[in-house]
């Protein structure tokens, strides 16, 4: 049987793991964005902090993904076997680009318009939420892009673990040494790293302003 | 020039001294008694280093002295509310520091906003203020600061420093990234305009020609202290080294007479 019409024939399993992995994938990018957003404000100030947290978060970039899931495996309350683990890693691989982006966004704003924001009378929230949050918005959206696109090849590894997701297809495609279980967990996982490119970048072309 | 005094906005410097960062001894300002008039248009006239962006910084409480005080309307600046001092300041700096992210409207309106003016209110005012400063409100409203000249820019500058009305306005170099055409233009129309406003008015420049041609009181400060005051039509004529040796530089680095 031809790999189309492997893929043709299953195309609602197919469908459904879809949702699946981008289930996976944004439930982990929310976790991640709830932790690496506010921490990137923290660290812009506390250059102790900033060391730590930024070390760690490239750390853990550089462990291998399918060994950053074996090791979550046997760690009470976050580890054991299922989607639980599975988005643990994933939040912590996507972590660094948000990090990385939110300080250097925040950090790139020109001190004379912090200054004149300060000297005007505005108080540390209005700061915050009127002049860095927005003008850092676009590099901070660059950051959530890059973890995106991450997070939607790594998670196919998670299927290792038995979060489900198109890995699973993979995994048996490499095991059966079938084209068409293959492409029916990569193909999906391509166009939606695509489309997800895509869709961020118009949105941060929008938000930047120089 | 004999300026009336405008009652309760005086700005005053009782012998202030600012050290530079905690532990180290060298003072960024020594030292400094200087009282400015309500409605007196002081300049700060230094070199770089000589602490004159520092004396405008302790006026609205962005530094705190380490000894002695500084007073606005008769309050020091420690016994403000750090936010209500500002809202009651004008600043403008070189570059203009406007917010790249809002239009030219919405730059002016800010104070006004922050204060919660009604909106007609604060659409009249920012009109009326762009008007001011030589912009057409229907041409420029709409824009982003990054679609404006630089003599654009700091003309919107100094529009949002007004548009709240502060008794007090400081200004850091505002024309000071100018081309010298468009910087001359902006001093002779910020002449006038002062004239007008009353307002009390601490303006910071190296440039003595800009002095001179706005000041009512020039103020000279080397290292961080006050080494000369005088209105301005009596500060050529002091007699002082310090003085002397400051228009000697400003005169040979224009290669022309003031």
């Amino acid at each position: 049987m031809s790999a189309w019409a492997f893929l043709l024939e299953h195309r609602e399993e197919i469908f459904g793991t879809t949702v699946e992995h981008l289930a996976l994938v944004l439930g982990a990018m929310l976790i991640a964005i709830l932790i690496g957003v506010p921490l990137g404000l923290l660290i812009v100030h506390r250059p102790v902090l900033r060391g730590i947290a930024l070390g760690v978060a490239n750390i853990l970039q550089t462990i291998p993904s399918l060994a950053l899931f074996g090791f979550l495996v046997p760690i009470p309350f976050i580890g054991g076997i299922g989607k639980r683990t599975a988005i643990v890693a994933l939040v912590l691989y996507a972590l660094l680009p948000i990090l990385r982006n939110t300080y250097v966004g925040l950090t790139e704003i020109d001190p004379a318009v912090l200054e004149s924001a300060q000297a005007m009378g505005m108080t540390q929230s209005q700061i915050l939420f009127r002049v860095r949050l927005p003008l850092a918005s676009a590099f901070i959206l660059a950051g959530i892009r890059t973890a995106t696109i991450i997070t939607i090849g790594v998670a196919t590894i998670a299927a290792a673990i038995g979060a489900g997701g198109l890995g699973t297809f993979i995994f048996r495609g490499v095991a059966l040494v079938s084209n068409g279980l293959l492409l029916a967990g990569a193909l999906p996982a391509a166009l939606l790293a695509l489309a997800a490119d895509f869709l961020l970048g118009i949105i941060e072309r929008r938000l930047r302003v120089s | 020039m004999a300026v009336p005094e405008v009652d309760g906005n005086s700005i005053e410097f009782q012998e202030v001294s600012l050290r530079a960062g905690g532990s180290a001894r060298q003072e960024i300002v020594s030292d400094v008694t200087l009282r400015i008039a309500g409605g007196e248009t002081v300049v700060l006239l230094g070199r770089s280093g000589s602490g004159k962006t520092t004396l405008l910084k302790l006026t609205n409480g962005l530094l705190i002295p380490s000894r002695g005080q500084v007073l606005v309307k008769q309050k020091a600046t420690t016994d403000w509310d750090r936010i209500r001092l500002r809202r009651g300041i004008g600043y403008v700096i070189q570059e203009a520091g406007l917010f790249p992210h809002f239009t030219v409207t919405e730059n002016v309106a800010l104070v006004p906003t922050l204060e919660g003016w009604p909106r007609p209110k604060i659409e009249t005012r920012v009109r009326e203020m762009l008007r001011l400063v030589g912009l057409d409100p229907k041409e420029f409203g709409g824009r982003r600061p990054r679609e404006l000249s630089g003599g654009q820019r700091q003309r919107v500058g100094v529009a949002r420093a007004l548009a709240a009305d502060p008794p007090i306005l400081l200004m850091d170099e505002p024309f000071g990234a100018l081309d010298p055409v468009t910087r001359a233009e902006l001093q002779r129309e910020f002449a006038t305009l002062t004239r007008q406003l009353r307002k009390t008015i601490v303006f910071v420049t190296h440039d003595l020609r800009e002095a001179l041609l706005l000041a009512s009181r020039i103020v000279l400060l080397q290292s961080g202290r006050v080494v000369a005051s005088a209105p301005r039509e009596e500060f050529l004529k002091l007699e002082q080294a310090e003085v002397r040796a400051f228009a000697a530089s400003f005169l040979n680095q224009a290669g022309e007479p003031v």
